[in-house]
């Protein structure tokens, strides 16, 4: 009986949404070990939002609590997963590749002297073995690996792992952690101008380039994000973000961010080569662009040649009426 | 903002370089494609030289950089020096005119013959930019013959007296400092030239940019006019003497120009190969033909040849060995060859090749002054021809 | 202030991606190998803290193959002082194999900052620096994209999902660099002509058993061939019943 513990985050002692995308993933790999996944939260109390772990898969769902882990504290939070992970003798650790999940991961592996397999987008026991797989050279190539150390820490490449609903008893437990928080202390977070969903985990980016032409006229994206109800996050790509016009957290791209959202509408983007390194795993592409030219469309799965200004307004009144 | 470039290596020449000479050359061609290529176009279109880049290039040790560690140089060699040009044209002829300019006809006229006094005074003010320098030895009526000049230097009680006008002069309006080339004896007395390092501020020292220009638009060419200008005596240049003196500085500057064409036809290549790839006409991309494959064949094959006759060239001016006629042959082919590369590149472009936004046309431009300039290729043929036979061809 | 910096060679990152002939590697021929962008703005943050403190070192560590000590001459230009390179033909997959051959050369060093690029762009580990700083017990802060130093300590800002998260720790620590922490200074042909006689050190590296086997390397699945569904603002019906129907992501 394998026991796989899936670390999931919660923000302002709420669940955040990845946290779902990681239970699912601990669940197949426990399904294909054969054994349970526990999920674990760490918070300063109690964590709203994490009867969805059950939905999602969680035999038990743990609440481990500390006074100074309402803020992600690298230290204590580290040391909670690991030393649960070794009392409970659990097989495998599971977390996301979000920011937090990139910067604990590899704490709780060195902790327990394990390898990490960090941001993979498949999993699968063969031989009794966990493979994974995990993108390299920017997408360029996939590289299938075996786990052959224990316990297995890995770690979910975001928008991947969609969540799957497989209900399990979900049996909530709460426990108080000893010690601090640790060395390093997070004071907060500023939350930036756009809003809190990033282009990394948002199931739906619009994202715009140069053929904007300004960059007030990014305002039509962020209307078209908005009329997707919560669920669009607005990208950008490297000249735009270059040139000053939107943050470097909305930079999709070789050098920014490296998103896998259902559906990727790329405005006014012409598709340099390495834009697409950040944005060719999207389930579905879309491309609006004057040039019929623009390598972009070639990387598209639909695509619509024109004027965006009058392109984008009518998408955007479309959608709304689609979503009532 | 333009991708960045990845060089155009046929024949593996990069494994010919040692690792500083590709680390040299491959810090000019980051510096460049970052700084220089994103606002070229539109300096090139407002007939401005990018003057904010001078401290980045200083900084970088851009400036004389094959000058000696003593002088605030960076002691490259010569290999090393020739890469900086290629690099620096690739962006722009214009800027490597300037950077041409302040090493080989400003800087190494101070190192090759001046005291030690003129060398530690200026040197290291013009390798960090302080101080940029011009060179005037060509006139109004004398280009392709420079020995025929009429400015002339008057010798004082305290000092010199200098009267006469110098044209198409780089940096002359930027500059704090000028080579003024000078007859110091009779008009017809060729030995009687001397060089002078002329501050710019002093009385009667005048300079004007020549308006109107279509090529070099992102360079500053100047007319100079010195009416009775007075110099001490220490603004002679000790060990200048007879036209050899301004020529042994041009062979300088001739060699890093044999570079940068090889630059600028590299610059034009790569543009047109990657808009052969892309653009679509008939269906396909323009690449597929076989009118275009010749164009991009022919390119690629003169870049290869011209690449190799840099690199030998510059192994022989390490050695001690290189002789001013291997230079003609080589200025005068691969400048040449860029020009016709240029223009084919222009063309393969259609109606965007005559957009500023690509670079094909600039570079055409371009180097129709450097074809012109610093030995027009004309000149370059009779000196090899002369070389050759033995027999003079020039008059 | 003593300051270390680990580095990566890595393929450039345009390079052509192919796949070796043993079906698990990058063939390497042709390819251009450059300094781990990340690491950079690593080495740039350390010489710029030593030039802030008055005085001090930068040493810059890889772990790699001979050719690594070009990428380790690139640092040195820049400014670094002295090379490590703990050399192997090739580094393990596994990231805590190489964490802990950089843990056994910086301990013991007095380093009052050990700094790493947040990845590197190859094998988008993520994981390197702050493994170094779990075995070193060292604190650690990870994707820095802002950083104020104080005596002793110092304050962080990184990237994180919605915005900036503020975080402060004490001296000595590990940190991993991210865009925007500095602009990366070029290599002054000066420096390059410096950086030969600087000094560089080769020791041979002893990784350990590795945890995780490569068992193959495999180009990205094609993606199907799209279309252009229309013409301008009339096109846009047909696209989303194309998205509702067919692509089923609305």
């Amino acid at each position: 009986m394998s026991y796989v513990l899936a670390v999931l985050e919660q923000r302002d002692g709420s669940l955040r949404k990845i946290s779902h995308e990681v239970v699912t993933g601990a669940r197949r790999l426990a399904d294909a070990l054969g054994g349970e996944v526990h999920a674990l939260v760490l918070g300063a109390g109690a964590v709203s939002g994490t009867e969805a772990a059950g939905r999602f898969g969680a035999d038990k769902v743990i609440t481990a609590t500390n006074a100074g882990f309402a803020q992600y504290a690298p230290e204590g939070y580290a040391r909670a997963v690991a030393e649960r992970a070794k009392a409970g003798g659990y097989g495998a650790v599971v977390l996301a590749a979000s920011a937090q999940g990139k910067d604990l991961a590899p704490r709780v592996a060195a902790k327990l002297g394990a390898p990490l397999a960090a941001d993979i987008t498949d999993l699968a026991v063969e031989g009794g073995a966990v493979v994974v797989t995990r993108p390299v050279y920017a997408g360029k190539a996939l590289l299938k690996v075996k786990v052959t150390a224990a316990p297995v820490v890995v770690s979910l490449r975001p928008n991947v792992f969609t969540p799957v609903e497989r209900p399990k008893a979900g049996v909530a437990e709460s426990n108080a952690v000893a010690g601090d928080g640790g060395r390093v202390v997070v004071r907060g977070i500023k939350a930036a101008a756009g809003g809190t969903l990033d282009v990394a985990e948002a199931p739906i980016v619009v994202s715009g380039g140069r053929g904007l032409k300004e960059p007030a006229n990014f305002k039509l994206l962020e209307e078209l994000a908005r009329a997707f109800g919560g669920k669009a996050a607005v990208g950008a790509s490297r000249a735009v973000v270059d040139a000053g016009w939107r943050p470097h957290g909305d930079q999709v791209g070789q050098t920014g961010k490296t998103v896998s959202p259902s559906l990727y509408i790329a405005v006014g983007i012409s598709g340099a080569i390495q834009h697409l390194a950040g944005m060719r795993t999207a389930k579905v592409i879309v491309a609006i662009n004057k040039d019929k030219d623009a390598p972009i469309f070639k990387v598209a799965d639909y695509g619509i040649v024109g004027d965006l200004f009058e392109i984008v307004p009518k998408l955007t009144e479309e959608i709304r009426k689609l979503n009532g | 903002m333009p991708p960045k470039f990845h060089g155009v290596d046929f024949y593996n020449v990069d494994g010919l370089l040692s690792e500083e000479e590709r680390a040299v050359r491959d810090t000019v061609r980051g510096w460049v494609d970052d700084n220089l290529l994103p606002i070229i176009g539109e300096c090139y279109v407002e007939g401005r030289f990018p003057k904010q880049l001078i401290p980045g290039m200083a900084e970088l040790g851009l400036f004389g950089a094959n000058l000696p560690e003593e002088y605030g140089c960076a002691g490259l060699n010569n290999v090393a020096y020739g890469l900086i040009m290629q690099e620096l044209e690739r962006g722009d002829s214009g800027v490597r005119s300037f950077a041409s300019v302040q090493g080989s006809l400003v800087m190494y006229p101070i190192y090759a013959f001046g005291s030690d006094e003129q060398k530690k005074k200026w040197l290291p003010q013009m390798a960090s930019g302080k101080v940029i320098g011009c060179f005037g030895l060509t006139e109004p009526d004398f280009g392709s013959n420079p020995g025929g000049m009429i400015t002339v230097a008057k010798e004082t009680a305290d000092g010199w007296v200098l009267n006469g006008a110098k044209m198409w002069i780089t940096n002359g309006s930027t500059a704090q400092a000028a080579i003024v080339w000078a007859k110091t004896g009779a008009i017809e007395d060729q030995n009687s030239i001397r060089g002078f390092i002329v501050p710019t501020d002093t009385k009667g020292f005048s300079a004007k940019d020549q308006k109107g220009k279509l090529s070099l638009r992102a360079s500053d060419t100047s007319e100079l006019v010195l009416q009775d200008v007075r110099l001490p005596k220490d603004a002679l240049l000790p060990k200048s003497g007879g036209l050899k003196s301004p020529l042994m500085c041009l062979t300088q500057a001739r060699y890093g120009i044999s570079w940068g064409a090889v630059g600028a036809a590299m610059a034009c290549y790569d543009e047109a190969v990657s808009y052969a790839r892309n653009r679509v006409m008939f269906g396909k991309p323009i690449g597929a033909f076989q009118l275009q494959q010749a164009r991009l064949a022919e390119m690629l094959t003169e870049i290869t040849k011209a690449q190799l006759l840099c690199l030998q060239l510059g192994r022989l001016k390490d050695a001690g060995t290189m002789t001013p006629q291997q230079v003609s042959l080589a200025k005068r082919n691969n400048v040449s060859m860029a020009t016709d590369i240029a223009r084919e590149a222009r063309r393969l472009l259609g109606a965007n090749g005559i957009l500023a936004e690509y670079q094909a046309m600039r570079h055409l431009a371009n180097l129709e002054s450097v074809y012109t300039y610093e030995g027009t290729h004309d000149i370059h043929t009779l000196v090899l021809g002369q070389e050759i036979t033995g027999l003079s061809a020039f008059s | 202030m003593k300051i270390a910096v680990c580095i990566k060679r890595v393929p450039d990152s345009e390079a052509r991606v192919k796949i070796a002939a043993d079906g698990k590697s990058l063939d390497e021929a042709g390819v251009k190998f450059i300094l781990n962008p990340y690491d950079e703005f690593a080495v740039e943050e350390a010489l710029q803290r030593k030039d802030k403190a008055g005085s001090g070192e930068v040493v810059v560590i890889a772990c790699g193959p001979q050719a690594a000590q070009e990428t380790i001459r690139t640092a040195l230009a820049m400014g670094a002082d002295r090379g490590v390179l703990l050399e192997a033909a090739t580094v393990p997959a596994d990231g805590l194999a190489v964490a802990r051959v950089l843990a056994g050369e910086l301990k013991g060093g007095g380093y009052d900052l050990i700094l790493f690029g947040k990845m590197a762009i190859d094998d988008y580990n993520h994981q390197v620096g702050p493994m170094v700083a779990e075995l070193l017990d060292l604190p650690c802060v990870t994707c820095v994209a802002h950083l104020d130093l104080a005596q002793g300590k110092g304050t962080a800002e990184r990237e994180v999902e919605g915005g900036m998260e503020e975080v402060e720790f004490p001296l000595p620590a590990v940190l991993t660099a991210d865009k925007g922490l500095n602009e990366p200074r070029y290599p002054a042909l000066k420096g390059i002509m410096a950086a030969k006689k600087k000094p560089l050190e080769v020791k041979p590296a002893a990784f350990g058993a590795a945890g995780l086997e490569v068992l193959a390397m495999t180009p990205p699945p094609e993606r199907k061939e799209g279309r252009i569904v229309g013409e301008g603002a009339a096109a846009v019906p047909a696209l989303l019943r194309l998205l509702r129907e067919e692509a089923k992501v609305l």
